[in-house]
């Protein structure tokens, strides 16, 4: 937090967040691929539904959902890779794409790590020239950026004497990523979204960056959106989480508050789904089946009610708005008071009568 | 907003040198030379070349000088090595005046066609969306021509002359190369590091140039290699015709049709022409399907 504090682009203080994404809406449609102009206009597919959260500045903020969730949409959208259909980004107090804030400005102190090392690095370029391209293309001097690029090599653990002249597939699985970080905070980012970042690296290689993802924030004073299927890395790394399913966030809450007591159905059985080493801790709840409902026609009412455990007949028919529970919220008819929802003991009470 | 990019690193300290590992192009050249077939169609080529450039040194006899008394000489009468022609002119003059014409009836519409269709298909590939399918359908429509009836169309209709001849073959492989073009930078574009390149803020023309154009460059230029063969065939296939380069001019494709009435009498002069447009086409197929190779591995 030292090195936020000094930030001179920090404009609201730390108590405003930094990235605040407001209602943002993508849907994909689905087109003719030869002709694209001859759209079908009602079959979309609702990748990201009406999202909003705040990432807080210094945070790691974990992503987490079943693939197809929108997770990667939303990685996008927040990078403005793909423009959102609705919907706005509010960076530290300014809108991304206003004059205040132009995108080539907002670029620079957002970026981008990649789930795939290789598909992300130019095969044709030395890894030092990719590090340094981000710096040339905002008027560094190809010397200066090509110092400073083997500067972040050598931070990220590659000694550029031995590393920076190499070609992309020269290099493991691991070194890749870490030639990925570098370039990412070429630019001297403020936020960093790792898309599946640790995902592809094996265990004992994933944890070195993890903990070099760990030390970069602090020496950078970064704040993360961490993207990822993997409950147990997200729990190791995450200050607070957003659980997104079929487009729409379920929950968000403080890391420690979800995996103590997660609030919605669908984070329960997530979480549960998590396989457990410890004999004495052993999954007893059945785990969700199924494939996540097709989101271009999703269900009426909770998206979730089709593999919801608890669902009951008022899930179908009316959506659940946000709750807030505690220190996090939630979007479940089973917190919203007055929605029909008969909470569980009462339901179970009756049950027994 | 402006920040400035810090330095964490002294840049007034000298650059300690990092080892430079072989890049694509010294690998590509590297496996290229140790392919003997390959090697065969370059020396092969080499030796057109030559031919082709120092034509005036190496021909025998006048090729223009006709005579009434030595018509179809056969191969190997003395004084002419592989022959005479209808007119009793120098084969082996003609065949060496004639690849200057046929290397360049050849080489020169896919020259052009790979730098108009390229591009055509760069810009489309990395467009994308109703752009993309604008410029491709109407590439389409050429496309659906079979190649020698349009090339034979377009000649048609401009007229005789070598000028008409190469902008006919060249409009015949701008939708082929444009195509070709439009598909590996689809596929270029859609990877991450294009994605990693938009997010530092780039331009399209520079992502194009730094991050697309290495990657797109080889493929479509090992594509249009293979069209040489095809180019001096059409060529050839145009002069035959009449269409192409005219008489008195020696070229390999106009020296067959003209030969053509001597098959009878001597099938193996009137075969020369023919043997020399099959070599040359050989030549610069197994050139390029060796460069395809060299470029596949990674």
């Amino acid at each position: 937090m030292a090195a936020l504090m000094t930030d001179d682009r920090d404009i609201g203080g730390p108590a405003q967040p930094l990235l605040s994404v407001k209602n943002v809406v993508r849907h994909f449609p689905l087109g003719n691929k030869g002709l694209p102009f001859l759209k079908d206009a009602r079959n979309v597919v609702r990748a990201v539904d009406n999202i909003s959260f705040d990432v807080l500045k210094g945070e790691t903020l974990g992503v987490v959902g079943e693939s197809g969730c929108g997770k990667s949409t939303m990685a996008r959208l927040m990078m403005q890779l793909l423009q959102q259909d609705s919907g706005e980004l509010i960076f530290d107090g300014e809108t991304v794409g206003s004059r205040a804030l132009p995108l080539r400005e907002f670029r620079r102190q957002v970026q981008m790590v990649f789930q795939d090392s290789f598909s992300s690095l130019n095969p044709r370029m030395t890894i030092e020239d990719s590090v340094a391209f981000g710096a040339t293309v905002h008027g560094v001097s190809p010397k200066d950026a090509i110092a400073r690029g083997r500067d972040l090599l050598a931070r990220v653990g590659l000694d550029p004497i031995r590393f920076a002249g190499r070609y992309p597939h020269e290099l493991s699985g691991g070194q890749r990523q870490r030639v990925n970080i570098a370039r990412a905070l070429a630019l001297g980012p403020r936020l960093v979204i790792l898309d599946e970042a640790v995902s592809a690296l094996d265990k004992s290689v994933e944890a070195q960056v993890l903990n070099l993802l760990a030390d970069l924030k602090a020496e950078f004073g970064l704040t993360y959106v961490f993207i990822s299927h993997d409950l147990n890395v997200v729990r190791y790394i995450s200050d607070r989480l957003v659980v997104m399913y079929l487009g729409e966030i379920v929950e968000i809450g403080t890391a420690e508050d979800v995996f103590a007591h997660a609030l919605h159905p669908y984070t329960r059985a997530l979480l549960n789904s998590m396989p457990s080493v410890d004999p004495t801790r052993r999954t007893s709840v059945a785990p969700l089946f199924g494939d996540p409902p097709n989101p271009i026609d999703p269900p009426s009412g909770c998206r979730f009610h089709t593999r919801c455990p608890q669902a009951q007949d008022v899930c179908s028919k009316r959506g659940p708005a946000v709750s807030t529970v505690g220190g996090g919220q939630v979007t479940c008819l089973e917190y919203e008071p007055d929605s029909g929802y008969v909470p569980i003991s009462i339901a179970a009470a009756q049950e027994l009568a | 907003m402006t920040t400035t990019i810090t330095t964490t690193g002294d840049t007034a300290k000298p650059l300690a040198t990092p080892l430079r590992s072989r890049g694509h192009g010294a690998n590509v050249l590297r496996r290229l030379v140790r392919n003997p077939q390959a090697m065969l169609g370059a020396t092969v080529i080499l030796i057109l070349l030559i031919m082709a450039v120092a034509a005036p040194l190496l021909m025998p006899a006048d090729p223009f000088a006709a005579s009434m008394f030595n018509r179809l000489k056969p191969i190997g009468t003395p004084g002419y090595l592989l022959g005479t022609d209808e007119l009793g002119r120098d084969m082996l003059s003609r065949l060496i005046l004639g690849a200057r014409l046929s290397l360049f009836m050849g080489v020169t519409p896919v020259l052009l066609a790979f730098g108009i269709g390229g591009a055509i298909g760069i810009m489309a590939g990395y467009a994308g969306g109703v752009l993309n399918a604008l410029v491709m359908r109407t590439i389409d429509v050429l496309y659906a021509f079979p190649s020698v009836l349009l090339a034979i169309a377009l000649s048609g209709a401009l007229g005789t002359g070598i000028g008409n001849a190469l902008v006919s073959l060249t409009v015949v492989f701008i939708p082929q190369i444009a195509r070709i073009a439009e598909s590996v930078t689809t596929q270029v574009r859609r990877s991450d590091f294009v994605d990693a390149a938009r997010a530092s803020g780039a331009s399209a023309l520079t992502i194009v140039r730094v991050h697309v154009l290495g990657n797109v460059i080889g493929p479509i230029f090992v594509f249009s290699t293979s069209l040489i063969s095809v180019s001096m065939i059409l060529a050839s296939g145009l002069s035959f015709l009449g269409l192409g380069v005219t008489p008195p001019n020696p070229e390999w494709g106009l020296m067959l049709n003209t030969l053509r009435t001597a098959i009878y009498v001597q099938p193996w002069l009137a075969a020369l022409p023919g043997v020399f447009i099959f070599a040359t086409s050989i030549a610069f197929n197994v050139l390029s399907d060796g460069l395809r190779a060299a470029m596949e591995i990674k």
